[in-house]
């Protein structure tokens, strides 16, 4: 009985998508102010990413209330988990020597990548979210192959509060000199394609992959720790 | 390109569907994963590579990490 109950209920639902979908014609802009990012987009922030300039530029206030979702998660992960933490310590099994010779010779690589990423992150795809979460997946080969070593619980903290009041402060700045609006673009351009451009935007996406690398790799550190 | 496209959401569909029946969970996990990864060759091809590289790193690797560490936590076969 409750099977079909729950068959019943996916098929309205997957009718109810369907009729919907088909009314949206696939790849057709619904909205003018997407076109009008694509023709002025890089004339305004000098950033050749499109999709860079939409994040932290256009929709940069946006984006800090996506970065504090992310903050809370992390905290609140902390806080269950501190909670009910035992004070107990278990003989780790060390791991093989394949397994730490690997992941001590891929750590430094992905770290590198990561800082590539977000540095890049106003040219190349990319960028703070993106390489925030890559440096964190360095962090889990480090919990796989050196059991028992941990990341400096005051050094996550300090890069995680610096990315967070460098992102507050550039933006509140902005709101000041700049064009009076949250996060405008006050620092000087440069030419379109090269590293030192587009004004705010980099020093913005460092803030931001350092703020998300530390919580992503907070949040792994209070899991592992826990599971031990 | 649109047999690669599509021999690409019948891997993920399988994925999908193996993930729901496997009974070890560590191998569930791991097809899982497998979608993950699919979707974010799918996004490439949809000529967003942003979206690709976030999928990737969190949906294939962060995702299937916290899913490991909770298995291990608990059981491991599914009864």
């Amino acid at each position: 009985m409750r099977a079909f109950i729950s068959i019943i209920l996916l098929i309205i639902i997957a009718s109810g998508i369907i009729v919907v979908l088909n009314e949206i014609p696939f790849g057709e802009p619904k909205t003018k102010v997407g076109n009008y990012y694509i023709d002025n987009g890089r004339e305004e922030t000098g950033a050749s990413n499109i999709v860079t300039s939409v994040v932290v530029s256009y929709r940069g206030f946006d984006t800090i209330g996506e970065v504090t979702v992310l903050f809370v998660a992390s905290i609140g992960l902390g806080a269950v988990l501190a909670a009910r933490r035992k004070k107990e310590k278990r003989q780790i099994e060390p791991a093989s020597l394949v397994l730490t010779t690997g992941c001590r010779f891929l750590f430094p690589l992905i770290l590198l990548f990561g800082g590539y990423i977000f540095i890049h992150g106003h040219l190349t795809p990319g960028g703070g979210f993106q390489g925030g979460a890559i440096i964190a997946s360095a962090f889990v080969l480090i919990y796989l192959a050196c059991r028992g070593r941990r990341v400096s619980q005051t050094g996550n903290k300090i890069a995680e509060s610096i990315g967070g009041l460098v992102f507050i402060i550039i933006g509140l700045v902005g709101l000041m000199v700049g064009g009076h609006y949250f996060l405008s673009n006050y620092l000087p351009k440069g030419e379109l394609n090269l590293l030192f451009s587009a004004g705010v935007i980099p020093i913005i996406y460092i803030a931001i992959g350092f703020k998300v690398g530390s919580e992503l790799a907070g949040i792994i550190d209070n899991l592992v720790e826990e599971s031990k | 390109m649109i047999y690669i496209v599509s021999l690409l959401i019948l891997l993920m569909l399988a994925g999908a569907i193996a993930a729901m029946f496997f009974k070890d969970l560590m191998n569930a996990v791991i097809a899982s994963c497998m979608v993950s990864l699919i979707a974010a060759i799918l996004f490439y091809f949809l000529q967003a590579p942003d979206v690709a590289m976030a999928e990737a790193s969190i949906g294939a690797a962060l995702v299937t990490a916290v899913f490991i560490i909770a298995i291990r936590r608990t059981k491991r076969h599914e009864k």
